[in-house]
């Protein structure tokens, strides 16, 4: 156990030695590249979010960065060590909430946190746990009867039971109800107010923009773009769609000067019937940097 | 671990291994604490070989002959007590098989936690379950009038079940490492039943046509049985070849060899899970 606690640095001045190193990292599984030359930083203190479609590869990278899995080829360092090479001490730093549930079915919530606190060397404690994830009702309750959200909360608690300096988390909320969600946000919150790092993966672009300080986008095994979530794809924010009504059908146009759009428009007539102008929001920026929608062409007005 | 990656907070040499024992018997206290919320399952694990030692000793016992004599009652508990210890495979491979399953496996992985703690604790933990369905097993073969013939040797031959347990013990994690589908334990529940009847636990090899003797003497279930027999001072059967005269040596190698086989196979299968 190191007691050299790494202060989490000013914003801006990247010069601290970073929580998460990756470059060129590279996994295969029978030939096919999961993961294809991805470089990913993520700083002391900061909230990252990866986002990505089903099978881009996000839950083998965070594997590999939490030491359960193997690369193929790249650097990976992790708190300054090599996931693959580290030990106790190492792992005593580092928290997982992984997707599966990692719990027997026969305890209950309160004998399942007071097992999982034999291994660490300072656990919080479990009332503290209870509290924190929203399961104090629920304490009695064995894990095999719990609903699908509750057992996310659990796997929460076990995350952070030995006080990490850097958790993961593989898709936490999958399965919370919007109550719990909320009640998770307030914890990672408080976690980094403590000055624990966050590696997070998530379906839930709103997940996203409320925790994180950068998000990246991972597609085709790399990472396509890092920015923080109000300035994602900024290029393709800048474009706007121009939409209306012809002749019954809707028609729409992408660009970057809806004002001369609507000038072209309103020069043939003097009311544009179902008439919106639209910025893309963090979704459609998403969509359109995994390759999942398809661009309209540029000009089919003119 | 070499020195370059070690750190200071790396706990070494005694120290290492007084954490691995503590991390060991802590992952057996969660197996254990979950029998206890089970204690339905767990009760019928431990009657089940009673009730066959019940149905061969009163339904077809009557019709069973001890070549070169003696009570088929004392001929069959001892080789109730080695099948005991070889349908624990199924119990072993089933734990193993769950633990993966729910991503147990991997919490554990990730924990800071000697990486040998999983598989000793389930070691730990089965080989007490077996303590216990022994001396269940023990009483109720005293209840239908079954007495070893002296304590020593008595402790001795439970000595050596426990050892055929350790080799079935890793034969199951081997397996449960393997099946990655609670499903495949179902295979293995079947294929235990002519693996038992072809030995010497329910009759003498000598009884068997010619070939079949032979591979029931060698079956790695029969030196035990044999041994454990001697020990008990109970019939043996008359007429048996090298491998039953050699009962004791077979009793210990064969059990040697399997966990020394199976603990490198499920070490290694370990280790590929981070693949």
């Amino acid at each position: 156990m190191t007691t050299t606690q790494v202060a989490p640095a000013p914003p801006g001045t990247g010069t601290d030695r970073p929580a998460v190193a990756v470059r060129g990292l590279v996994k295969r599984y029978g030939g096919r590249a999961v993961l294809d030359g991805l470089d990913l930083d993520v700083r002391r203190g900061e909230c990252f979010a990866l986002l990505g479609p089903n099978g881009a590869g996000k839950t083998t990278a965070i594997e590999i960065l939490e030491g359960v899995r193997r690369r193929d080829a790249g650097e990976v360092l992790v708190l300054g060590e090599d996931p693959s090479l580290a030990g106790r001490g190492w792992r005593d730093r580092v928290g997982v909430v992984s997707q599966g549930e990692g719990a027997g079915q026969a305890l209950s919530v309160r004998e399942t946190l007071d097992h999982f606190a034999r291994y660490h060397a300072r656990a919080r404690s479990t009332e503290d746990l209870l509290a924190a994830v929203g399961l104090q009702e629920s304490a009695g309750s064995r894990v095999g009867r719990l609903s699908g959200g509750q057992r996310r909360r659990l796997a929460v608690a076990l995350g952070v039971q030995g006080r990490p300096e850097l958790l993961f988390l593989d898709e936490p909320t999958t399965g919370m109800d919007p109550v719990a969600r909320r009640q998770f946000w307030e914890l990672i919150r408080g976690l980094r107010a403590d000055g624990t790092t966050v590696l997070l993966t998530t379906h839930y672009l709103d997940e996203a923009a409320e925790l994180a300080d950068r998000v990246g986008v991972v597609a085709g095994g790399r990472l396509v773009e890092v920015a923080p979530p109000e300035e994602l794809g900024a290029a393709l924010r800048r474009e706007t769609t121009v939409s209306w009504l012809e002749g019954g059908a809707r028609r729409s146009v992408r660009t970057q000067a809806p004002a001369a759009v609507l000038r072209d428009l309103l020069a043939v007539q003097a009311e544009i019937p179902g008439l919106s102008v639209t910025r893309p929001g963090l979704e459609d920026v998403y969509l359109r940097l995994v390759g999942a929608t398809p661009t309209t062409s540029e000009g089919a007005l003119r | 671990m070499t020195a370059l990656h070690a750190t200071p907070a790396e706990p070494r040499g005694l120290e290492r291994l007084r954490w691995a024992v503590a991390d060991a018997v802590a992952a057996a206290g969660r197996d254990v604490a979950h029998w206890r919320r089970q204690p339905a399952a767990v009760l019928v694990a431990a009657l089940f070989p009673v009730l066959l030692l019940l149905m061969f000793t009163y339904l077809l016992g009557g019709g069973m002959v001890v070549p070169g004599g003696g009570d088929y009652r004392d001929f069959l508990v001892p080789g109730m007590l080695a099948l005991a210890m070889v349908f624990g495979v199924e119990a072993t491979m089933t734990a193993v098989v769950t633990d993966t399953a729910r991503g147990i496996t991997d919490r554990f992985r990730s924990l800071p936690m000697a990486p040998s703690a999983v598989v000793a604790g389930r070691c730990l933990a089965d080989l007490a379950g077996s303590v216990v369905g022994l001396a269940v097993l023990l009483a109720a073969a005293l209840a239908v009038g079954w007495r070893p013939g002296g304590l020593v040797p008595a402790l001795a031959a439970v000595g050596l079940l426990l050892l055929l347990r350790l080799a079935f013990l890793w034969m199951g994690i081997y397996l449960g490492l393997l099946a990655r589908d609670p499903s495949m334990v179902v295979a293995v529940q079947i294929l235990v039943w002519p693996f038992a009847f072809l030995s010497n636990a329910f009759v003498a090899a000598s009884s068997m046509p010619g070939w079949l003797a032979t591979i029931a003497e060698w079956n790695p279930v029969a030196g035990t049985v044999t041994a454990v027999r001697e020990l008990f001072g109970a019939p043996v059967g008359t007429g048996g070849g090298w491998a039953t005269e050699h009962a004791l040596l077979l009793a210990v190698a064969w059990p040697v060899l399997l966990t020394g086989v199976f603990a490198v196979l499920s070490v290694r299968r370990f280790q590929g899970l981070s693949r």
